[in-house]
């Protein structure tokens, strides 16, 4: 009952967060084994189920992208609409959070799925630090989120990081909404 | 002509100084305009290609000290000055220069400026032997800067005295020639000039805010999102005479002077990673001492500009250190799981301020330059981007979190005391000490947008520097 409350909050996160860019898309036949229907059926077709345990044994949980969809997108198209979603930070922490490892796992699968992409994760801060700060502070939750990827085996070398601080927000209104988008870990993928 | 309409004894003697001041490694690139750099204008007054020190000019008369009535603060008029030749750009120098000059000498707060609107009827001196006393006397003036410019081979003659109303006679007087381009610098110079001769003060007419901006509106290439460019500028420290600095279309931010005027360092995202830049302005080159190892933020220059303290997470965790300019000796000032970031030096150049986070929220700290005597200073809910002020006070400005937003709050370090000088107006952050530790820069958000403002140590004489764009991490020349 946790377990599943928690993945309904993932989904629910990943449905906000890419859902208006793959709602056209064509979804293809999805076979889940645990969740209620009615999260499967809303749920974007990229996204992984992102089950916390075990990670390497479940080919199942690959997010259905045909490996020639992936070859057939331009690099800025990827990113436009990235298979590898960002992760949020609590206010002046770089703390991975619960929430934050499901879906830094769920990036780990799409890294794994497609061995030849590389990313570079930003830290991203929101303008309530100062900016001089907040340089320090995006390092450490780009390099935060960067180790957790290679704790589950991500090669290092596939992982740059890069602090802006709060120098590019993405969202630029002045509310909890937007503070909260933008304290990230931002994944940039360079190469596919 | 005018040289020979000179009247009384004291004031051929005080042409006498002042060509002796036009002369001396003071002023006088800048004023010829002879030379490219003359174009940016330089930071500081520093001779470029003399390492000695400028030197107050040699006084071949006893200058007289100005003082108010039976103790008062001195009260001074500042009229415009009379342009003697009858071409447009003579005119405008001639209203410039007096209006800067009333701007440059309120600044500083050392006299009482007497509002220019109430002596618009006092008649125009048609030449300096005319001033009529009587009418500044009448408005309860004790001086009277006036001045004449008028065209000359080099492009413009400009001549300013200060007279004792009471005395009737010049007690302070200067000439200078040079290019007509930028009039304010004549201002700016005796403004200078005048408090070192009056009050012993250095002013700061003439050095420059270096800050980040966005006022060109740019858009970062290669990006998917829309991402706004931020370049280094550099403008006079009223705000006049803004001059891009960087041009590469990336993140360039947290500007910092070198002690001489003559190159300023600062994080830029020029690689596509943060690295320590240094742009030599008057030269048109550029370092970059860190060698690209690492990622680097927030450097600043030592006092004697012979080393770079910044901020680098090459060892995995953001940390101070400290490198020549040349990039040789780096060393790393502290080893700690904590965040550490926002160096800046001690005026002596023995000691760095710098934020950590070690007790669980970022507060400032000090510590010796060889790493030793770390102390913590700060107890707020959040401290950072520390400036320790030039003697004789003792002190360090920081941005405090007091709300939602930041205020700017100085620590006395003999007293341990720390009082604040701005109170909840939007958000005041990245303080920055000017080199007469007089007044501070700082970023603050209370008129809409992020802008640079000046303030004095007291709290009072608040100004609005920038209005173009956003501004943003303000700092102030030597």
């Amino acid at each position: 009952m946790r377990r599943d409350s928690r993945a309904l909050v993932v989904m629910v996160l990943l449905l906000t967060m890419g859902g208006a860019a793959c709602g056209s898309k064509a979804k293809p036949p999805v076979a889940r084994p645990q969740p209620p229907a009615s999260v499967a059926d809303n749920s974007p077709p990229p996204k992984p189920p992102a089950p916390p345990q075990p990670i390497a044994e479940q080919p199942i949980s690959v997010p259905p992208i045909p490996a020639d969809e992936l070859s057939g997108r331009s690099i800025d198209d990827l990113n436009r609409d990235s298979p590898l979603k960002p992760m949020f930070f609590a206010l002046d922490s770089a703390e991975v959070s619960g929430e934050g490892q499901q879906i830094l796992q769920a990036n780990a699968a799409v890294l794994r799925k497609y061995p030849n992409m590389q990313v570079t994760i930003e830290g991203h801060c929101d303008e309530r630090g100062t900016a001089e700060y907040n340089l320090a502070l995006g390092e450490r939750r780009a390099v935060a989120a960067r180790n957790y990827l290679v704790s589950l085996g991500i090669a290092a070398d596939r992982v740059k990081t890069v602090s802006y601080g709060k120098e590019f927000p993405f969202d630029a209104g002045h509310d909890d909404a937007a503070w909260a988008n933008n304290r990230r870990a931002h994944f940039v993928i360079t190469a596919k | 002509m005018m040289t020979t309409r000179l009247r009384w004894p004291v004031l051929g003697l005080m042409v006498a100084a002042s060509a002796v001041a036009i002369a001396s490694p003071s002023a006088p690139e800048e004023l010829r305009g002879d030379r490219a750099e003359a174009a940016v204008g330089r930071a500081g007054g520093q001779q470029p290609t003399s390492p000695t020190q400028p030197t107050p000019p040699q006084r071949t008369a006893v200058e007289v000290t100005l003082t108010g009535e039976g103790g008062a603060q001195t009260r001074l008029a500042v009229p415009d000055l009379i342009a003697l030749s009858n071409d447009q750009e003579t005119q405008d120098a001639a209203r410039v220069i007096g209006e800067v000059l009333w701007n440059d000498l309120n600044y500083e707060r050392e006299f009482y400026l007497i509002p220019r609107d109430t002596y618009k009827t006092i008649p125009s001196a048609a030449s300096m032997d005319t001033v009529p006393f009587d009418r500044w006397r009448e408005l309860g003036a004790d001086g009277v800067v006036s001045g004449i410019v008028q065209r000359a081979a080099s492009g413009v003659r400009v001549e300013l005295r200060l007279y004792s109303v009471r005395a009737r006679q010049s007690v302070f007087g200067r000439e200078y020639t040079g290019s007509v381009a930028n009039p304010r610098l004549y201002a700016h110079t005796f403004s200078d000039e005048l408090h070192l001769s009056q009050r012993n003060l250095r002013g700061v007419a003439r050095t420059k805010l270096a800050f980040s901006s966005d006022r060109n509106r740019e858009a970062v290439i290669a990006t998917v999102e829309k991402r706004e460019v931020k370049e280094v500028y550099i403008a006079d420290y009223d705000g006049a005479n803004p001059r891009r600095i960087t041009i590469n279309r990336t993140l360039n931010i947290t500007p910092a002077w070198s002690p001489d005027g003559r190159s300023i360092a600062y994080t830029s995202y020029r690689s596509g990673l943060p690295d320590v830049l240094i742009s030599n302005i008057f030269a048109g080159t550029m370092e970059n001492p860190t060698k690209g190892v690492g990622q680097n933020f927030l450097p600043v220059f030592s006092p004697d500009g012979s080393r770079i303290a910044f901020m680098s997470s090459r060892d995995g965790n953001p940390e101070i250190y400290v490198v020549n300019r040349d990039g040789s000796n780096l060393v790393r000032l502290t080893n700690n799981a904590a965040t550490e970031s926002t160096p800046t030096w001690s005026p002596s150049g023995t000691q760095l301020a710098f934020t950590s986070d070690r007790s669980g929220t970022p507060q400032v700290y000090t510590v010796n330059a060889d790493g030793s005597g770390l102390r913590r200073l700060t107890s707020e809910s959040y401290a950072d981007r520390a400036t320790w002020s030039p003697a004789p006070y003792n002190e360090i400005a920081f941005a405090a979190r007091t709300g939602p937003g930041f205020d700017i709050k100085i620590y006395n370090i003999a007293s341990g005391e720390t009082r604040q000088i701005t109170f909840g107006e939007g958000t005041n952050e990245s303080p920055a000490w000017s080199p007469n530790g007089r007044h501070l820069a700082f970023m603050s958000t209370r008129a809409g947008r992020s802008q640079i403002f000046t303030v004095d140590r007291d709290g009072r004489n608040l100004r609005q520097i920038t209005r173009d764009g956003n501004n943003w991490t303000p700092h102030w020349s030597q």
